[in-house]
């Protein structure tokens, strides 16, 4: 699959001023985004009518963070591109937001975080974008610093589009390291341009894998793999 | 920046560096908002906050006034407190400035009220 942006160049130079803002003047992306979003948060399996406090992970411009926003919650944001956080307050998003790398790890106290997610980001994770980069070693990092500083029982979701099943596996067994159990979630499975990917991880310990959108029939979902510490 | 999210920012990323918390801020531009108050959110919130550094954060930032030194029993239920707590957590934004690391004294400049975290290769 040519073409994919990270194979063209890291994410704060791929995401300047001119992407960022065609990104925001998109319609059809921002409704994307937007759907995207409220799946992931209904994911999360926060507790009804509670405001919670949420990191968003690769919060570009804050279309995610606007959901968040909507629902009620307090969010922080991080990016790497500095233009795009720039669009985000020149839309005057209500999060906070961080200048920074996830994959040199996430800069919190423990527990700080009720729930994270994450639009379209940690596929980034993925490349080495300089020559001292191991993917293997940032997604780690990454993974372990979030564990971290999330509250014991919450969740993170990440909605992203994997490139092949090696780098499903890279990211899972790095999450795994740091002690998240989970799995993935495939929505519209059957759909080329339907599908989506949501990788669901939890801190608690081992719990049932919410079901996912599209799947014709009852039985155990064959596009759900779970996955667990042991 | 809010001083919510000051309260649980760490330096701790950086090589070398055991707890990095909390972080100095020295500010050279402070905006004071309005935020919709929502007190189980605050009540919630003020579970994980250090209080201490709150405290020593307002300081700084020279808008100590009226922030009560340690929280109170019963918070959950007194309105006043959670009022103040939320004006402190919530509606101080530092705009511009740098954040500290306290083993290190390395700096994290704060621009147009985004703080800047990015580490260079050599310090992570």
């Amino acid at each position: 699959m040519s073409g994919r942006p990270e194979h063209q160049a890291p994410p704060e130079i791929f995401y300047g001023e001119d992407e960022a803002r065609k990104y925001t003047r998109n319609t059809r992306m921002m409704e994307i985004q937007l759907v995207m979003s409220e799946r992931a948060v209904e994911l999360l399996c926060l507790p009804e009518n509670q405001p919670c406090h949420i990191i968003d992970l690769g919060c570009g411009s804050g279309l995610s963070g606007e959901t968040l926003t909507e629902q009620g919650h307090v969010w922080t944001g991080v990016d790497i591109s500095s233009a795009m956080l720039g669009v985000a307050k020149e839309r005057e998003v209500e999060g906070d937001l961080l200048l920074g790398d996830l994959g040199q790890g996430l800069p919190f106290r423990a527990g700080a975080f009720d729930g994270a997610i994450s639009i379209s980001a940690l596929q980034w994770l993925c490349n080495a974008d300089q020559k001292s980069h191991n993917p293997a070693k940032r997604l780690y990092t990454f993974f372990s610093s979030l564990y971290g500083c999330l509250s014991r029982g919450s969740r993170a979701v990440f909605q992203f589009y994997p490139e092949n099943s090696s780098q499903v596996e890279l990211i899972t067994s790095q999450a795994m390291k740091a002690g998240f159990t989970g799995g993935l979630v495939v929505d519209y499975p059957n759909s080329t341009k339907a599908k989506k990917f949501f990788l669901c991880l939890m801190t608690g310990g081992q719990q049932p894998l919410p079901t996912a959108l599209g799947v014709d029939s009852r039985e155990d979902a064959p596009n759900c793999v779970t996955f667990s510490q042991k | 920046m809010k001083l919510l999210t000051h309260n649980i920012l760490t330096s701790k990323c950086l090589k070398g560096v055991t707890v990095g918390y909390p972080l100095g801020i020295v500010a050279k531009e402070v905006k004071v908002n309005e935020v919709e108050f929502n007190p189980e959110f605050i009540s919630r919130m003020i579970q994980k906050v250090d209080w201490p550094a709150l405290c020593k954060a307002a300081e700084n930032l020279g808008h100590l006034d009226n922030l009560p030194p340690a929280v109170v029993d019963d918070y959950e239920n007194n309105e006043d407190f959670l009022k103040k707590a939320h004006h402190f957590l919530m509606e101080i934004e530092v705009i511009n400035g740098d954040l500290i690391c306290p083993e290190t004294g390395r700096k994290f400049p704060v621009t147009d009220g985004i703080p800047n975290m990015l580490a260079n290769e050599d310090e992570v």
